[in-house]
């Protein structure tokens, strides 16, 4: 007994960064800061824009992680939080500027993302209350369904608050500028020669912006995974008949899942809409939940890092390539370079399956999540042989001691 | 609404209904044999639209068949006959055969995986299908020649019916007819039925497993082709995406039905055909898309089993 409470001990200080971590996780910060500004400087500002959408991305995979990853539920309209944290957020800041006036301007994203935030969770608890009771492949196709209804209901101008295709802000009408963006333009200014002349931008402030909200998601979802929550998500995950024999209250942990998972998309779909300065039912199809459970499953199931890689591998590398040829920079013509988007899809449809047969398991898949998909691995078996032999021996010599 | 026009909407959803039926058996049966949501089952009635179109041109392109063919294809009632048959004939052996070839390299490595990885197999091979199409084909909605006239059979105050939506009724009920036949008479259908109630205890009395999910594969892609044919000649024209809201809602009919109940999926069909037209017509149009989506969800929250389907109990 002694032995094993040592090695789940073990297993979480191995979480306190190693010097070769440390130094690992400080050039990941360099990079993370230097590189956009550099992008900025040399006037390759599309660069900037791709990294603050992969950004959301990130935000938007690990909030889906949290409930196909974490619970293990398969949730095909999770497309629909981000459309909630969206259009709330921006129907809420419209209402906030004609309350409090335009110097309430600048305070606007930051007001009205704690709305969005709980619009989403609200939502979230919304759906998940009549699915409880739903097997994992019937959940898909109702999420799937209510994802549909969210975006028809928008395209056909609910209540007449979502102005319909058209989308938000209504002409004439604008999505304020945040706090600092100003300032920032007009003093964050520097050249170095002639080729190097760095002004700060709206692409540059948003991008930071998706930085700062996907170490908030980093750390909270790392916290979740290792809570007694994120323990009972785990054990539900793996069985539910037995999680609930042991205590697990299933109603509870799977609302949490739902709601928990989607205040990230509603974060990051408010914080889309600031970025893009406009928001439309079109970035709300089904093509796009697709897209982030691809993310997830691509990256790896449950896994933090394997949610960043997957962003950057389907959000950022097609995106990047494209962009890489309509500046120019790529030796593509225009129409090579709309193949490469094109074909994006047809790519990601074959990842899919591939990945599937191949490995089930991820790019980058959480120890745990790979155990349960691959448990013929031979190396896991070895250890659990090895283990279930070590507790033999030990009672074996307990009882000769005896 | 005046009476005229429900009755004119219960008759376009019979016809739309039987379309739904079609698609909803491919769902219902993979669904009693494999357990599995074949998401990618809408990407077959799509297939099935676009072999269609493609026989149908080749069979009345001079340069291709000759003028006497064409001649015959569409001069003469029986060419006209003999032309469907073919293409529809086409277009269900070709779909058919895209399924098996579907199961073979998707679904089949993933029989003994966790229930997801199918699902998550099959939205892949959607995708796929869906892209596939787009690039290779055409990106916008390819014209149906409209080689069978399309002649007012009925009429009755306001309603009419017409002679396409007649062909696709009664070609539908034939159908289902003898699929049903099928299932319930002969050998290989009770090894079907064997093979949904239990698969390992079916292969212990030597049954061959894969021949039986081989050939759910095959009827059930091989009737949703059809419907695509029928789909294409009723709208007008087909497209990349034409198989994901059909696909939703044959989905939801199989559900209605009871899921992995033949007889359950052709009731739901017709009960959803019915529904949604008479919503298209008392709400607007808009909402019609809705309405099938909101069915789906209650019916799946408060009657998973469906109507016809036993309840689900969930095995430990």
């Amino acid at each position: 007994m002694g032995g094993s409470k040592m090695d789940i001990r073990t297993k979480v200080s191995s979480r306190k960064a190693t010097t070769k971590q440390k130094i690992i996780y400080a050039l990941i910060a360099v990079f993370i800061v230097l590189v956009p500004v550099i992008f900025q400087g040399i006037g390759q500002l599309f660069l900037v824009r791709i990294m603050g959408v992969v950004g959301l991305y990130v935000m938007l995979a690990l909030g889906l992680n949290i409930v196909v990853g974490f619970a293990g539920l398969l949730d095909l309209g999770y497309i629909a939080f981000y459309a909630m944290g969206a259009y709330v957020g921006v129907i809420v800041g419209d209402v906030m500027l004609k309350t409090f006036g335009a110097s309430f301007g600048p305070w606007v994203y930051f007001a009205s993302l704690p709305i969005a935030a709980l619009a989403a969770a609200a939502t979230g608890i919304a759906l998940g209350t009549p699915v409880l009771r739903l097997r994992g492949d019937y959940l898909a196709i109702v999420t799937l369904g209510f994802g549909e209804i969210v975006r028809i209901l928008i395209t056909n101008d609910v209540f007449g608050l979502t102005n319909g295709p058209a989308g938000l802000p209504r002409s004439g009408q604008s999505i304020p500028e945040p706090f600092g963006l100003l300032w920032l333009r007009e003093h964050a200014v520097f050249s170095i020669g002639d080729n190097f002349n760095f002004q700060f931008s709206n692409n540059l402030y948003w991008y930071f912006i998706a930085v700062l909200l996907c170490l908030l998601t980093i750390f909270v979802v790392r916290r979740l995974d290792d809570s007694r929550l994120g323990r009972s998500w785990t054990a539900m995950r793996e069985d539910e008949v037995a999680a609930a024999s042991v205590g697990i209250n299933i109603t509870t942990a799977k609302l949490w899942a739902f709601s928990l998972g989607a205040v990230w998309g509603g974060v990051a779909g408010l914080t889309f809409a600031n970025f893009q300065q406009f928001v439309s039912p079109e970035s709300f199809t089904f093509m796009e939940s697709v897209f982030v459970v691809c993310i997830v499953v691509l990256g790896g199931m449950g896994s933090i890092p394997g949610a960043i890689i997957g962003a950057i591998a389907i959000q950022g590398i097609p995106e990047l390539i494209r962009g890489l040829a309509q500046s120019g920079i790529l030796p593509l013509d225009p129409g090579q370079a709309s193949l490469v988007s094109n074909y994006r899809y047809l790519v990601f449809g074959l990842v899919m399956v591939i990945m599937m047969a191949v490995r089930p398991q991820g790019i980058w898949p959480s120890a745990r999540r790979a155990m349960e998909l691959h448990p013929d691995d031979e190396k896991i078996q070895n250890e659990e042989s090895q283990s279930l032999w070590e507790a033999e021996h030990k009672t074996d010599t307990a009882d000769h001691d005896l | 609404m005046s009476g005229d026009v429900i009755v004119q909407q219960l008759v376009n959803g019979i016809t739309l209904g039987g379309l739904y039926a079609l698609i909803a058996l491919g769902y219902t049966l993979v669904y009693g044999i494999m357990l599995m949501i074949n998401f990618a089952h809408s990407e077959m009635f799509m297939a099935g639209g676009y072999v269609g179109l493609f026989v149908l041109k080749a069979l009345t392109n001079e340069a291709w068949v000759g003028a006497g063919a064409v001649g015959f294809f569409t001069g003469s009632t029986i060419g006209l006959i003999v032309l469907f048959v073919i293409v529809f004939l086409a277009a269900a052996i070709l779909v058919g055969i895209l399924g098996v070839v579907i199961e073979r390299f998707a679904y089949r490595p993933l029989r003994h995986a966790p229930r997801l990885a199918p699902l998550i197999s099959a939205i892949g091979v959607s995708i796929f299908l869906q892209n596939a199409v787009l690039l290779w084909v055409d990106s916008k909605a390819l014209p149906f020649p409209a080689v069978m006239p399309v002649v007012t059979v009925v009429k009755v105050g306001g309603v009419t019916v017409n002679s396409l939506q007649i062909l696709i009724l009664v070609t539908t009920l034939l159908l289902l007819a003898f699929l049903d036949t099928f299932v319930s008479k002969t050998r290989i259908g009770k090894a079907m039925r064997a093979t949904s109630q239990d698969r390992e205890a079916a292969g212990l009395m030597g049954i061959d497993i894969n021949q039986v999910i081989g050939l759910a594969f095959f009827i059930g892609p091989a009737l949703g082709g059809i419907a695509g044919v029928f789909h294409g000649m009723y709208y007008g024209s087909v497209k990349f995406d034409m198989g994901f809201l059909p696909g939703m809602k044959s989905f939801t009919a199989a559900v209605i039905g009871g899921i992995g109940n033949l007889r359950g999926a052709m009731l739901g069909g017709f009960v959803l055909g019915i529904l949604e037209s008479l919503a298209a017509g008392f709400l607007s149009a808009g909402y019609k898309d809705v309405v099938a989506f909101a069915i789906l969800i209650l019916v799946l929250i408060f009657r998973p089993g469906g109507l016809l389907g036993e309840s689900v109990v969930e095995k430990v």
